[in-house]
Formats: C-alpha cells, sequence, structure tokens
C-alpha cells in the first residue's frame, strides 16, 4: 500500500486509508483502481510516456516531454488561456509503478502514484493515488476545469478510457457524427 | 436519414438527423433494412426510464446492410448483419466469459457514472436506450452507427428472410436464456408469466430444453392462444386464481421452474436524469412486482426462479421468507446476445424454432409514430410490429 504512513498507523482495518470515512489530513487524498485485461508490462510502458495520456485524460491538452523523467503538462483555462506546470517522475519501479510530484513553482500543486499489479488472469490491477493541495484564489476556476468538481470522479473517468483504450483498441463514443464526438471531447 | 427519435411521453417523431458516420476504428455503418418496437421500448414511450433526452433516437432490434466500415471491422460491404442489442468490447474480462451484457468498454466512460450510482457497478451498453446504457443512437432509422463490429453483429445466410432472423437482435435471445436460467431437467413442469414475445419464445425454448409441461400466464387472449399453439396449457388470470390453479395443475406440488416475463409494467423508476439526484432520493420508486412475487409464491421448494423481466429500481413487499425458507434460487439479468446468436440462427435455419409467427404488422419507418400508439394500446391484437424503412406505405400490413 502507498502514502501517509501516519494515516496507516491510525487504520485498524484492512481497508485503504483513501476509503477512510474521516479526512487525512489537509490534503485531498484519493485513489481510484481499475482492472485491465492487458499485462503489467504494456500498461505501464504506455504510462511511462505521458505524452500518451493526452488521449485518455480529458482535461489535459497537451502533455509535453521535457526530458525523461520531466514532462510540461497543459491545460485549457477560462478566457481562451492556457496554464501549465511541470510535473516530474521521482519514482519509477520497471513495470510496476510510477511516482510524480509537480515542480515546486507549480499553481496546481499535485503528487501521485500509479501502481501496477499483477492480477493473474484478470490482467492487471491499476491502481491511482493522487494528492493535491486544495486550490486557493483566482487560480480555483482553473482547478475547478481540472478536477472538474469531483477530482475521484475525474480519475475514475480517466482510468476507464486508459482501459478502453488498452483493450478494445479505441475510446468508446456514443456519437453518431463526427460534429457530436468533436462537442464531447471539446 | 429519417429516424425515430424520442420528445417525452408519448411524443415520438419521425425527424430528419444528420446521417451516422464511421468514428472508432471497429465501427460499422449498417443501412437498416428491418426494425422492430420492443414491449420494453413503451417503458420510454410511458416516460418511465430516466435520462433520456429530447431527439434520443430509439429502436434496439435491427438488421440491414453493411455499408461502411471502419479499419478494424470484420464486415464487408453489402454483408446483411443482424445486430445484437447489447453493446459490447470482445475484449474485457466479462467478455472472455460470454457475459457480454456486463461488457466493462460498451457504455462510454463518462456515461457509466449513473449505472455504478444506481447499481453499484455499469453494465454494457445498449443502442437507443436512454443515456444509463450509453446514449446511443437506436436503430429505428435509415442507418445506424455499429461499434464493436466485429464482435457482435452476425451475418445471415442467403435464403432466410428478415422476419425469420430478425429477433436474434434481443427477443429471442432473451427468451431462451430465459429458460436456460431455469435450469430446466427433463420431465419438469415450467410457469411463465407473461405471453409477450420474450415470454413465448421462453415457452417454445423450454419445450426444446426437455420440458414436459409449459404452463403460461397472462390475460390477453390472443397472446394466451399463441403460447397454446407451441404446446402450453394456459391460465388467464383474469378468469383463474393463478396459485389455485398452479397448485392444482401440478398435483400440489408447485411449478419446478417459474418464469416471470412481465417485469416493472407502468411503474418504473423515477425520471431522475441527474447523478446527484439519484444520490440524494435513494428511493428512486417502486417498480410493481406482482408476478415476481406470484411467481415466488408458487414455485415448488427447492425450485428454480428465472427472471427475464426487466427491472430498474427497488421494489417493496419482495418474499423474501418465501425465496429463503423453500431454498429458491433466482437467475436473471440483461441478455448476453452475442453468445447465443450462432446456435440459435442454425436453430431458425433448421427449423427448430419459428419466429415469425409473432409479427402482427409490418409498416413503413414513416408510420413508426402510430406504430407506438397502436402497440401501447391494443396489446391483445398487437403482437409485434416490424419497421421497414425502404417499405412503401401500400405494401404495409
Amino acid at each position: 500500500m502507498p502514502i501517509d504512513t501516519d494515516a496507516l498507523e491510525r487504520s485498524h482495518d484492512d481497508a485503504p486509508v483513501t476509503s477512510s470515512k474521516s479526512k487525512p489530513g489537509d490534503r485531498e487524498l484519493i485513489a481510484e483502481s481499475v482492472t485491465i485485461n492487458r499485462p503489467a508490462a504494456d500498461l505501464y510502458g504506455f504510462w511511462r510516456n505521458p505524452a500518451n495520456l493526452v488521449a485518455v485524460m480529458a482535461n489535459i491538452q497537451s502533455i509535453e516531454m521535457i526530458d525523461d523523467v520531466r514532462s510540461r503538462w497543459t491545460v485549457k483555462a477560462p478566457a481562451g488561456q492556457e496554464v501549465s506546470w511541470d510535473s516530474i517522475i521521482t519514482h519509477d519501479v520497471e513495470g510496476r509503478e510510477i511516482t510524480w510530484q509537480s515542480a515546486p513553482d507549480a499553481d496546481v500543486a499535485n503528487s501521485g502514484r500509479i501502481e501496477f499489479i499483477d492480477a493473474g488472469k484478470r490482467g492487471t490491477i491499476v491502481r491511482a493515488t493522487i494528492a493535491y493541495e486544495p486550490p486557493f484564489g483566482t487560480i480555483g476556476k482553473l482547478v475547478a476545469k481540472l478536477f472538474q468538481r469531483e477530482p475521484k470522479l475525474q480519475a475514475r473517468r480517466d482510468l476507464r478510457r486508459f482501459k478502453q483504450l488498452m483493450e478494445t483498441g479505441e475510446i468508446a463514443t456514443a456519437a453518431r457524427t463526427r460534429k457530436q464526438l468533436e462537442e464531447e471531447n471539446a | 436519414m429519417r429516424a425515430l427519435t424520442w420528445h417525452g411521453k408519448h411524443d415520438v417523431r419521425v425527424d430528419t438527423v444528420d446521417d451516422p458516420e464511421i468514428l472508432n476504428p471497429r465501427d460499422a455503418i449498417i443501412k437498416i433494412t428491418s426494425t422492430a418496437i420492443c414491449g420494453s421500448d413503451l417503458h420510454l414511450y410511458d416516460g418511465y426510464i430516466p435520462t433520456m433526452q429530447a431527439g434520443d433516437i430509439l429502436g434496439h432490434e435491427f438488421m440491414g446492410e453493411v455499408v461502411e466500415t471502419g479499419p478494424k471491422s470484420t464486415l464487408q460491404k453489402g454483408q446483411r448483419v443482424v445486430v445484437p442489442f447489447t453493446i459490447a468490447c470482445g475484449s474485457c474480462y466479462h467478455c472472455g466469459k460470454h457475459q457480454y451484457s456486463a461488457c466493462d468498454n460498451g457504455n462510454p466512460a463518462d456515461n457509466q457514472d449513473i449505472g455504478r450510482e444506481m447499481y453499484g457497478q455499469p453494465m454494457s451498453g445498449l443502442f437507443g436506450y436512454s443515456h444509463l446504457t450509453g446514449g446511443y443512437a437506436g436503430g429505428q432509422a435509415e442507418y445506424v452507427r455499429v461499434p464493436f463490429s466485429d464482435v457482435g453483429p452476425i451475418v445471415v445466410p442467403d435464403g432466410l428472410d428478415d422476419d425469420e432472423v430478425l429477433f436474434l437482435s434481443d427477443i429471442l435471445p432473451t427468451g431462451w436464456q430465459a429458460a436456460e436460467n431455469a435450469d430446466i431437467e427433463p420431465g419438469d413442469t415450467v410457469a411463465v408469466w407473461g405471453c409477450g414475445p420474450v415470454g413465448l419464445f421462453a415457452v417454445q425454448s423450454a419445450f426444446l430444453m426437455g420440458a414436459k409441461r409449459v404452463i403460461a400466464i397472462d390475460h390477453f387472449p390472443h397472446r394466451l392462444e399463441l403460447a397454446k399453439k407451441f404446446g402450453a396449457e394456459t391460465i388467464n388470470f383474469e378468469e383463474s386464481k393463478t396459485y389455485e390453479a398452479l397448485m392444482d395443475m401440478t398435483g400440489g406440488i408447485g411449478p419446478d421452474a417459474v418464469i416471470d416475463a412481465v417485469g416493472l409494467e407502468a411503474h418504473g423508476f423515477f425520471v431522475d436524469n441527474v447523478i446527484d439526484q439519484i444520490k440524494a432520493t435513494m428511493f428512486l420508486g417502486t417498480d410493481r412486482t406482482h408476478s415476481i412475487r406470484q411467481a415466488i409464491h408458487a414455485c415448488r421448494k427447492g425450485g428454480r426462479v428465472s427472471m427475464p423481466a426487466v427491472y430498474g429500481g427497488f421494489v417493496d413487499k419482495f418474499p423474501l421468507g418465501a425465496f429463503m425458507e423453500k431454498g429458491l434460487t433466482l437467475k436473471t439479468g440483461q441478455t448476453s446476445v452475442q453468445h447465443y446468436m450462432p446456435a440459435l440462427l442454425n436453430a431458425i435455419v433448421e427449423g427448430k424454432i419459428d419466429t415469425t409467427f409473432l409479427i402482427s404488422h409490418r409498416m413503413p419507418l414513416e408510420q413508426a409514430p402510430e406504430g407506438y400508439k397502436m402497440f401501447h394500446d391494443k396489446q391483445n391484437e398487437v403482437t409485434k410490429i416490424v419497421l421497414k424503412p425502404g417499405m412503401d406505405l401500400a405494401q404495409a400490413a
């Protein structure tokens, strides 16, 4: 289990700390899991190149690789603006997990870990744990857009799209026309 | 193209809308040649299914000709296909177990939240059946976009008419699965509540699986007659006491297996199309459950209960005590159509199952609104309406 050893010590059962009924501190901490019918190595390989993630993350406009561990994330902000921050891979275990941390000057301070756990015949459990600072001031609107109102919901939806792409080779849409699809993705 | 669209309670219209396009590699576009109105479409027509939006194209029983394919579709232009109403990817864990209606990926990611809130886990996508099941455009139209076309549609051999194979899309596999879920043993007596299309196919299927007797229960004389043609004994619940009759007809034992093919009828779940509201109002309304209650009451000790009938919300007065004390088994679920299609197509080719008896009316797509009204108002005479987009008004019968 990842993260926050203080919280783990408070725990009296085997449930993940992120499902605790009491909040483990000031930071928002969420976890979401999805099981994907593919080997861990394939899924890790996709995730290790963050540029791939644009396809599954609904609110991210672009992810640009700066070097092997640093990438620049850009989201659309209100009034046609863009806001970017850098994300740095801080820990990397091939085929098993990737931990990241936003650069110290980031407007959207966040950190997290994605784990790839072998699930035998069912494939791989992909577990995302994300911590972020609650938004302040003018950046609030942007963060609301980035994580929508419920970051947990957003993470869950992004993981579902990741699963669809990995299992089926495409992301399911109910759109009937290209125009509708573009509106959905706007 | 022209398409039958939903606009509200008892308000469906044939509108001109944009043609569908290939959007994903595994897609195909089908030109519809036949599409039926399903009893469950009436739940939409009556406005009881939440998450419908004005302009939604209805229809989940359809077939036609392949006119366009994505690069990863295995279909070829010109092929005639029947399309399953469940949208399943074929590659997830559940599809691997042939539980296609439980497909993880057929429902678009953002839509899955509704199913998760309501049921704990979201089910597959369905064509033309509200945004709870994906918000996919249905097949009561001239054309339809079919996702995962390499997994779902089954190619129809030459020489078979549309009318013979159309019901592979939903009601025939649903009736078959209902009988399979009843775990029928040779010599069994099976009681079927509801002689709509699913009930009537369950009657046929139960006999094919070795039932000695099938007892069909309804209140529409014409539908009971159809059941009789397939060898069922009948109970008209307006004329006879169902439980008393069943006990007497089975020598005081009760049916070995019971099948509820009636379902929620008019009392569905409330119109409640926002997740937050679903969270806030956990009661959602109460499904009308008379038939399942009666089925459980009549079923013999240690017997089997199969429930193809559609329920959406919560129930009151479910006879949990009778269910536990008698040691019953319940099997249910949306149909895994893809699993049953090949074998049932063979059964049709070999003449073991008749499907055409069901069709009472054929009409052009343009007349679909009249069709809905007729099906809704006259359930005795109208057993099944098939819409034919290309048909002239003069050919309608």
